[in-house]
C-alpha cells in the first residue's frame, strides 16, 4: 500500500494579520493545523530612535520615547528622565516624584487593560475588550486633563513634570479608582472565570522558568513563569520603597506555571496592586514645586549610565553615554517587548495555529518598541 | 390544489401555468423572507451586541434605533467593486456564494410558519431540511479552495470538518423526535404537540429522552451555523476571516445573509420539533382554522424562533471561541456517545410504552 504524504505549507502570518497586534510577520511552516516552525520577521516599524537620540539635545529626545512603547508612554518618559537625571545628578522635587508614581501606575493599568482586552479578541470574545477599553478611556481622560494628550504625553520631563496637576484632579482620580476596581473584577469573571477561556489558555504556551531566564524575559511574562522578581521592589527607584504592594507570581491556576492563563492572571493582579500604590501615593501627595531647576542646555559630565525600570511589559533600560556636550554620545534602549518576543521561535513546538494566536496574544508585545 | 395555486389561480386557466406561477409566488415570498431575516438579524445582532457591551449600537440610520443600518450597508456592499483575485478559480469563486445562499433558501421552503402557512407540506420535511442544510458545505469548501488564499483554505477545511462532524450528533439527536412522533412531517410533529406547553417535546413528558435530544440539538445547532463558541471557520484572530477572506461586495453579503438565514433555520427547527411550533403556551384563543388563529400561530412561531436566535447572539457576545481539536472532542467524544445512547433508550421507551 502506498504511504500517503502530506505536504508542509508555508503561510505568512502578518504583517497585516489580526493576531499579531501590529506589523509583526511570522513565517509559519504548518502541517495541517500544526505549526512546525515559526520565524518572526521584525523591522516594519523601525524609525531609528537610538540614532535620533544621538543627534538631539537631551531634553528633545523625551517625546521620541513616547513613541516606542506607545501604550505605556508615561513609563517610557519616566525611565528616560530618571536615566538623564542620574547622569546629570539632578534632584527631583518630592511632589513631582509622587505624581510620577501615580501616572506611571495609571499607565500600567491602561497598558494591562489593552493587553487583557486584546487577549480576549485573540480568543474570540469581543465583549471584555470593550469593557477594558471603556476603563482605559477614563484613564486617558485623566491624563488629558493634566497634559492635554491621550497617547503620547511628553509629560514627565527631565527634572520633574511639564505641569502641575489641575485643581481637583486627585478627587477625580480617586473616583476613577473606586469605580474601576469592581469593573476589573467583572472583566476577570468574564474572562478568567470562563471555562472555555481556561481551556484555551491553561497548559497552552508553557514557558518554563529556565527558558524565560535564558531568553532574558522580563516583566509579567517572567513573573508568570514563577520568578518572584520586580524591579520596583528588588532594585528600587523613585518612591517605591515607601509603598506597600505585593508582586503577583504565576500559580498555575488553570494548568501549569508559566502558561497563557498565568500571564493573563498576573496582569489582572498587577492592576489591583497598581490601584493600591496609587491610593497610597494620593494619600501622601505633598505640596510644592514640580520641576527642578534644570539648565536650558543640559551638559552632563562625561560618563555613562544604565538605568532600568519596570515597564508594564518588563525591564525597560536606557544606556546613555555622555561626552560632556549637549548631545548624548550614545543612547541604547533595551526594550522589553523585543526580548519577550524572541522566545516565540523556541516555544512553537508543534503548536496548533489557534494556540499560537493565544500564546502570541499573551506576550503582549508592542511592535513600536520591538522595532524602535 | 395548494394555497399558492389558489392565490394565483385567477391569472390563468392553464393548470401548468398556475403551478408555475404558484412556484414563482412562493419563491418570491420565501426570498423576501430570507432577505428580511438577514437584514433584521444583523440589526438585532448589532443592537444586542451593543447593549451587552454597554454601548448603543446603530442609532441614526432610519430614525428609530438604526433599523435601516443593515439596508444601508447592503446598498453599500452592492455598490462595492466586485473583486476576483487574479489567481482564483473564477467559476468556483463566483458560484460559491450562490451555492451557500441557495442552500439556506431551499431549507426555508419546507418550514411551516404557521397552521397552513407553508410553501409545501412535505411528508419527509425533516429529512429534506437536514439534507438541504448540508448543501452549504459544498459552497464553503468551494469558496475556501477557489480563493487561492491559504487562510481561506484553512477556514474552508475547518468549516467542512466541523459541518460533517456535527451533522452526525445533530441528526442522531433528532431521530428520537421522529421515533416519538412516528413521522418525518413537520406539520404532524407540531400538531402532536398541541394543547399547552406541557405537551411540547422539550419537556419530555411523552418521552423523557427528548430532553437530552433538545439539549444536544442546541449545542450541535450552534455548531452547525458556525457561531461562537464554534465559529472556527471564520475565527478572525487566527484565520483573518476564514473562507470568505477574499470576498467583497455582494458576494460577501450573500455569505453574510446565508449565515443569518441558517441561524433562523436552526431556531425554527428547534421551535418546530421541541417547542410546539406555532402553538401558544396555553391552549386558548381562536382555532387554527380562523384567520386570527393563523396569525396567532404565525406570531408564536416567529416569537419562539427569534428568541432562540437572540440566545445564539447572546452566547456569541459572551463566550470565547474553542479550539479546533476541542471542537472535535466535544463532537465525537461527548455529543455522539450521548446521542447514540439516548437514541437507543428513546427507542426502547417507545417500544415498551
Amino acid at each position: 500500500m502506498p504511504v500517503l504524504h502530506t505536504e508542509l505549507m508555508e503561510v505568512s502570518m502578518g504583517p497585516q494579520h489580526p493576531a499579531t497586534h501590529g506589523v509583526l510577520q511570522l513565517l509559519l511552516t504548518t502541517d495541517g493545523e500544526e505549526v512546525v516552525h515559526a520565524k518572526p520577521i521584525i523591522g516594519y516599524l523601525h524609525r531609528c530612535k537610538e540614532k535620533i537620540g544621538q543627534m538631539l539635545p537631551y531634553a528633545q529626545f523625551t517625546p521620541y520615547t513616547d513613541r516606542m512603547d506607545y501604550l505605556a508612554a508615561m513609563n517610557n518618559n519616566w525611565a528616560y528622565a530618571i536615566a538623564v537625571e542620574r547622569l546629570a545628578q539632578i534632584e527631583v522635587p518630592e511632589r513631582a516624584e509622587y505624581i510620577r508614581v501615580i501616572f506611571g501606575e495609571l499607565n500600567r493599568i491602561a497598558s494591562h487593560l489593552v493587553a487583557v482586552g486584546t487577549y480576549g479578541l485573540d480568543l474570540g470574545t469581543f465583549t471584555p475588550f470593550l469593557y477594558a477599553f471603556t476603563e482605559r478611556e477614563a484613564i486617558l481622560d485623566l491624563f488629558e486633563l493634566v497634559c492635554g494628550a491621550r497617547l503620547t504625553y511628553n509629560y514627565i520631563r527631565i527634572g520633574g513634570l511639564a505641569k502641575d496637576l489641575t485643581p481637583g484632579w486627585e478627587k477625580q482620580c480617586e473616583a476613577f479608582l473606586d469605580r474601576f476596581e469592581p469593573k476589573l473584577t467583572r472583566i476577570d469573571e468574564l474572562m478568567g472565570g470562563n471555562f472555555i477561556f481556561m481551556k484555551r489558555t491553561g497548559n497552552v504556551g508553557v514557558l518554563p522558568l529556565e527558558t524565560a531566564v535564558a531568553y532574558g524575559i522580563t516583566g509579567p511574562m517572567l513573573r508568570a513563569s514563577g520568578a518572584d522578581w520586580d524591579l520596583r521592589r528588588d532594585v528600587p527607584y523613585s518612591l517605591y520603597p515607601k509603598f506597600q504592594f505585593n508582586v503577583p507570581v504565576g500559580q498555575g491556576l488553570a494548568g501549569s506555571v508559566g502558561d497563557c492563563f498565568d500571564r493573563y492572571w498576573v496582569r489582572i493582579k498587577e492592576m489591583i496592586e497598581s490601584c493600591r500604590i496609587i491610593r497610597q501615593a494620593l494619600a501622601g501627595l505633598p505640596e510644592g514645586a514640580t520641576l527642578a531647576k534644570v539648565p536650558k542646555i543640559l551638559r552632563p559630565k562625561p560618563g555613562e549610565i544604565y538605568f532600568r525600570m519596570e515597564n508594564p511589559r518588563g525591564e525597560l533600560g536606557f544606556y546613555i553615554v555622555s561626552d560632556g556636550t549637549p548631545v548624548p554620545w550614545r543612547i541604547k534602549v533595551r526594550g522589553p517587548s523585543f526580548c519577550n518576543l524572541s522566545v516565540i521561535e523556541a516555544m512553537v513546538d508543534h503548536m496548533l495555529v489557534a494556540d499560537l494566536a493565544a500564546t502570541l496574544g499573551s506576550f503582549d508585545v508592542v511592535m513600536g518598541e520591538v522595532d524602535r | 390544489m395548494t394555497v399558492w395555486e389558489q392565490l394565483v389561480g385567477s391569472f390563468s386557466t392553464q393548470p401548468w401555468l398556475v403551478t408555475l406561477y404558484a412556484a414563482f409566488a412562493a419563491g418570491l415570498v420565501i426570498f423576501g423572507y430570507v432577505n428580511f431575516v438577514g437584514i433584521f438579524a444583523i440589526w438585532l445582532e448589532r443592537k444586542v451586541a451593543g447593549y451587552i457591551q454597554a454601548r448603543p449600537g446603530p442609532l441614526h440610520t432610519g430614525k428609530f434605533h438604526g433599523v435601516l443600518q443593515t439596508l444601508a450597508d447592503g446598498v453599500k456592499l452592492m455598490l462595492k467593486e466586485d473583486v476576483i483575485p487574479a489567481q482564483a478559480d473564477r467559476l468556483l469563486f463566483t458560484l460559491a456564494p450562490a451555492v451557500v445562499f441557495v442552500g439556506s433558501f431551499l431549507v426555508m421552503v419546507a418550514i411551516p410558519f404557521g397552521p397552513g402557512v407553508f410553501v409545501s407540506d412535505f411528508d419527509i420535511g425533516i429529512f429534506y431540511v437536514l439534507a438541504m442544510s448540508s448543501i452549504a458545505v459544498i459552497g464553503i469548501i468551494m469558496a475556501g479552495w477557489s480563493s487561492n488564499n491559504k487562510w481561506a483554505l484553512y477556514g474552508g477545511m475547518r468549516s467542512v470538518s466541523q459541518y460533517v462532524s456535527f451533522e452526525v450528533p445533530l441528526v442522531a439527536a433528532l431521530v428520537p423526535v421522529i421515533i416519538h412522533g412516528g413521522t418525518l412531517s413537520f406539520r404532524v410533529v407540531v400538531e402532536q404537540q398541541a394543547g399547552g406547553f406541557w405537551n411540547w417535546n422539550f419537556l419530555g413528558l411523552g418521552n423523557p429522552f427528548l430532553i437530552v435530544s433538545f439539549l444536544v440539538y442546541l449545542v450541535a445547532g450552534i455548531a452547525e451555523v458556525n457561531r461562537t463558541p464554534f465559529d472556527l471557520a471564520e475565527s478572525e484572530s487566527e484565520l483573518v476571516a476564514g473562507f470568505h477572506a477574499e470576498y467583497s461586495g455582494m458576494r460577501f453579503a450573500l455569505f453574510f445573509m446565508a449565515e443569518y438565514a441558517n441561524m433562523f433555520v436552526a431556531g425554527a427547527l428547534a421551535t418546530l420539533l421541541f417547542l410546539g411550533g406555532w402553538h401558544a403556551p396555553l391552549p386558548i384563543g381562536p382555532g387554527d382554522s380562523h384567520l386570527a388563529g393563523i396569525l396567532m400561530g404565525l406570531f408564536w412561531f416567529l416569537l419562539k424562533s427569534w428568541i432562540l436566535v437572540f440566545i445564539m447572539i447572546w452566547i456569541r457576545w459572551t463566550l470565547p471561541r474553542i479550539r479546533p481539536d476541542q471542537l472535535m472532542t466535544v463532537c465525537w467524544k461527548y455529543l455522539l456517545p450521548i446521542t447514540l445512547v439516548n437514541l437507543v433508550l428513546a427507542a426502547g421507551w417507545e417500544a415498551l410504552k
